[in-house]
């Protein structure tokens, strides 16, 4: 062992468990135009346009239409609403879709038959059953997974994503059996029909859907934040244990937030029948795993969620307005532009959990020795 | 003695992050034919200066000389190649091999077994161990796992032998047939370094003493012109009183009384069988036992939390039997388990201190919300008691040292105001001080006439603490002493089934007890409806 060699690490990762607000959302924003500059260089290659033209074509493509912006947002979100509490509890609830779709059924069923039965039904009424019918239906679809994971310790994760398969096979059917046409789609529900179990328009029809987002976004935080349950919901996120060691019943909190989470998606699925698509088909209901992308951009945050919703609404609808502007064949290059943008958002996370530190020369080690010193005094 | 140097630090600094300096110019000499003992409190960074030796960490700067040679050991694989070998405190070995096997593992050689285990043969013979090298990990005792780690680098021929915390997890019989076999490999020539904090240990082994402090080297002396006293000193850095004192107080009637209590592990073998025991109001009852005999099933059993199979379990006179943890909690129990994580059970590491005092009020008082404002006056009130170092009340507690996280947790069960405390391992990890205040709050609580059920892991601690030690073997009662008029080998020879005492009387029957007889034939029938 007479040669010395000096085979020390390069760097060390250290985890960095206190970093502040400020510094992770720079990081964030770091992250995103490094992101965009790769888009850009990618762009001049493969559709050989000038980065900037992209960029500002992703903006035109956004903001060409705000209502519509602003209302798949509010979608987005709600579905993320819903999903959160269970998400909080480490519970991973990948059946949004399903539940939504499922309390959709349900809702569309009461508006095509009831009016039959019952020509003389008010439309209050009519959309009160709706709601009510969705609700139970869509908290059926998410308390079911709930029951098997709280008595038998089933894996939820495989058990929700399941349930939207069967929710799924069930609007076929329905639709099936109720189309006489033989087409496999439902048309628009009661358009000719006085419009029965439709909302009635605001003034502008893009706004119920956001009214709703906004109050169940405040709900769910003050709920999570403030409230006994929603305490309860993140002891049973943080550990089990703890929470049976102080007296929690452990398998009624699970239940009892799913059953929350359904409610959400009962909502949901209520518009969807009411008041944005009056028909159900296997589309609705498809943002729900978009939503688990941002329930966990914003760490479960319900208030951090307006903004990654709207954020990947904005890149979505920004980036698929690239190919029509730029005449592109296929969306191809459009879907790369959010995969790479993703890719860059989910990345900078380690740099947020983990510090590099690159180790000190000989030099430097003698620097921060005074620097040590220094401290010291 | 043979004064030949085997390892030798220079000036060793190791830092993780920027903030945090866990080894600062350390500097230190191992002779060949000597067991020297690293004495420190947790976090001085022993374990830490170890694993550089060891090749798990870097150092940042300094050197290691080995043989008088400047060395580079840069993983576990260099260090075999210096003859170093190191035997953790966690084993690591694979639980459905062999002796055998889990020696040669990872060595690179054939695999013939007939060779090795005449090979693990020899070694043990000539050190005097007791081992079948043919036996699988998972049905060995913690001493024979000990063993197969001691052998394992043994058999890679080490010279250099690091121990870490080896008697933790011991009894007193099985250190003294440790302390045997260390003394003859260091005849043999080898070097043995050993960690620990127990300092009649400390005394008993060891040829020198190196102390660490707060990750600085505080100087190495000749064991047989100390006294545990001035080496505590050394360590702490301050005179610092070891008595601990047993607080008289005058005796109350049994404040929970459990006969012939049996309870299931997770598995469903019996984990606790026939326990009948009592603890009156003012009293700390001890539990002595080798780890896994029953102890948390025990605690778990009596909070709640886990159902029992057969026996009753009596507070203050009426059965707590079926009650809901909540139940239990509100009838003034309050069981404190520390768990080896020491985060497991108790606390939510990511909540705040504020939200960790308020995880069993939370539901307090009435309407939807919580009341996080006299929650934070009750955390802000503890962190000035028990002078725990936070930056605030809403700082989360996993980012606190282990000794102010344990404050937090027996504080917050302290200050619920229980008439009965079931606490296992409260001082687990930390350092004297906070130890030494943790026992003082007991005794605090023993005079206010709270009953207390002390599940320990120290036998010293526990002898010059507790009223009256009951012992665990196996789930069953060897027997319950006076802390004042037994000896630590005759509880020692007790956990491990050597002495029986259950077999010449009756134990765990209060004669004062809060029901007659007749109420207590009662609840027997009942429970076995």
């Amino acid at each position: 062992m007479s040669k010395i060699e000096r085979r020390e690490p390069l760097f060390h990762i250290v985890k960095n468990d206190a970093i502040s607000f400020g510094k992770s959302l720079g990081i964030r924003i770091i992250a995103i135009f490094a992101g965009l500059i790769v888009v850009g260089i990618l762009g001049m290659i493969l559709i050989g346009e000038n980065p900037f033209s992209i960029y500002s074509a992703m903006f035109d493509g956004a903001f060409i239409d705000v209502w519509t912006l602003l209302q798949n947002t509010a979608l987005l979100l709600m579905f993320g609403i819903a999903v959160i509490p269970a998400f909080q509890m480490k519970f991973w609830n990948l059946g949004a879709n399903g539940q939504v779709l499922v309390g959709c059924l349900a809702s569309i069923a009461c508006m095509k038959f009831l009016p039959v039965k019952f020509p003389q039904i008010q439309n209050w009424l009519l959309l009160l059953i709706m709601l009510v019918a969705s609700i139970i239906v869509s908290c059926i679809w998410s308390v079911v997974p709930a029951i098997f994971k709280a008595f038998f310790n089933t894996n939820e994760t495989l058990f929700t994503l399941m349930m939207n398969y069967i929710a799924l096979t069930t609007v076929d059917y329905f639709v099936f059996t109720w189309d006489k046409t033989g087409s496999g789609t439902l048309g628009i529900v009661n358009l000719l029909n006085g419009q029965k179990g439709w909302m009635p328009d605001l003034g502008n029809k893009y706004l119920l859907p956001i009214i709703i987002s906004i109050i169940m976004t405040a709900f769910m935080f003050v709920y999570m934040k403030f409230t006994k349950h929603g305490f309860e919901v993140a002891l049973v996120g943080e550990s089990v244990n703890t929470a049976k060691y102080v007296g929690i019943n452990v398998k009624k909190v699970i239940i009892r937030t799913l059953l929350l989470g359904g409610i959400f998606c009962g909502i949901l699925g209520f518009l969807y029948a009411s008041c944005l698509s009056h028909t159900v088909n296997q589309q609705i209901g498809g943002l729900g795993f978009t939503a688990i992308l941002v329930a966990w951009l914003a760490n479960f945050d319900s208030v951090a969620m307006l903004f990654t919703s709207f954020f990947v609404v904005f890149l979505e609808t920004g980036s698929k307005f690239i190919s029509t502007k730029f005449q592109l064949n296929s969306t191809d290059y459009s879907n790369i532009v959010v995969g790479i943008i993703f890719f860059f958002i989910i990345a900078c996370e380690f740099f947020i959990r983990f510090k590099i530190q690159i180790n000190h020369q000989h030099q430097k080690t003698e620097k921060s020795e005074i620097n040590a010193e220094k401290e010291g005094n | 003695m043979n004064n030949k140097i085997a390892l030798e630090l220079r000036n060793i600094t190791k830092r993780f992050g920027t903030k945090v300096v866990a080894n600062k110019n350390v500097s230190l000499t191992l002779y060949k034919n000597e067991i020297l003992s690293l004495l420190g409190e947790n976090g001085s960074g022993k374990t830490t200066l170890m694993n550089m030796i060891s090749g798990i960490y870097f150092p940042d700067e300094g050197e290691i000389l080995i043989d008088g040679q400047p060395a580079v050991i840069a993983s576990p694989k260099d260090a075999y190649r210096y003859k170093i070998g190191m035997i953790h405190q966690h084993f690591k070995l694979v639980d459905t091999f062999t002796a055998a096997e889990n020696i040669i593992l990872g060595n690179n050689e054939p695999y013939k077994l007939k060779v090795v285990n005449s090979r693990v043969k020899e070694i043990a013979s000539k050190y005097g161990f007791d081992i079948d090298p043919q036996k699988k990990i998972h049905e060995m005792s913690v001493s024979e796992k000990q063993t197969v780690e001691i052998i394992k680098v043994l058999y890679r021929g080490a010279d250099i032998l690091i121990l870490d915390e080896p008697t933790a997890v011991l009894t007193p019989q099985e250190i003294e047939k440790l302390f045997a076999v260390l003394r003859r490999m260091r005849n043999d020539g080898k070097a043995i370094i050993i960690i620990t904090h127990k300092l009649n240990e400390v005394m008993e082994i060891s040829d020198r003493v190196s102390v660490l402090r707060k990750g600085e080297y505080v100087g190495t002396v000749n064991t047989s012109e100390v006294s545990e006293k001035m080496l505590t000193e050394m360590m702490v850095g301050k005179k610092v009183d070891l008595k601990i004192d047993r607080v008289s107080v005058e005796i109350k009637k049994p404040l929970l009384e459990i006969r012939d209590l049996t309870v299931k592990s997770d598995v469903g073998t019996t984990s606790i069988k026939d326990v009948s025991f009592y603890i009156r109001g003012g009293e700390i009852l001890g539990v002595a036992g080798i780890t896994g005999c029953g102890q948390k099933e025990l605690c778990e059993a009596i909070a709640g939390l886990r159902p029992i199979a057969s026996g009753s379990i009596m507070h203050d006179g009426s059965s707590i039997v079926g009650m809901s943890t909540r139940e239990i909690i509100n009838r003034g129990i309050s069981m404190s388990f520390i768990p080896e994580d020491r985060l497991g059970m108790g606390l939510a590491p990511s909540f705040s201190i504020t939200d960790n005092m308020m995880l069993k009020t939370y539901g307090d008082g009435h309407g939807p919300f919580v009341d996080r404002k006299s929650a934070r006056a009750r955390a802000s009130a503890l962190i000035d008691k028990l002078s725990i170092v936070t930056p605030s009340t809403e700082t989360p507690v996993r980012r606190l040292s282990g000794g102010n996280v344990q404050k937090i947790l027996v504080g917050r069960e302290i200050e619920s105001g229980p008439n009965v405390i079931i606490t296992a391992y409260p001082v687990r990890g930390l350092d004297i001080n906070s130890s030494y205040q943790i026992y003082d709050i007991l005794n605090e609580q023993k005079q206010k006439g709270v009953g207390i059920l002390f599940v320990g892991e120290d036998l010293d601690v526990m002898l010059a603490l507790c009223d009256k030690i009951m012992v665990l073997c196996h789930g069953e009662v060897m027997g319950v002493v006076h802390a004042a008029k037994t000896t630590k080998e005759e509880i020692g020879l007790m956990m491990t089934g050597s002495l029986d005492k259950s077999e010449l009387k009756e134990y765990g029957k209060a004669k004062d007890s809060n029901l007659s007889e007749e109420e207590w034939k009662n609840a027997e029938k009942e429970m076995e409806e």
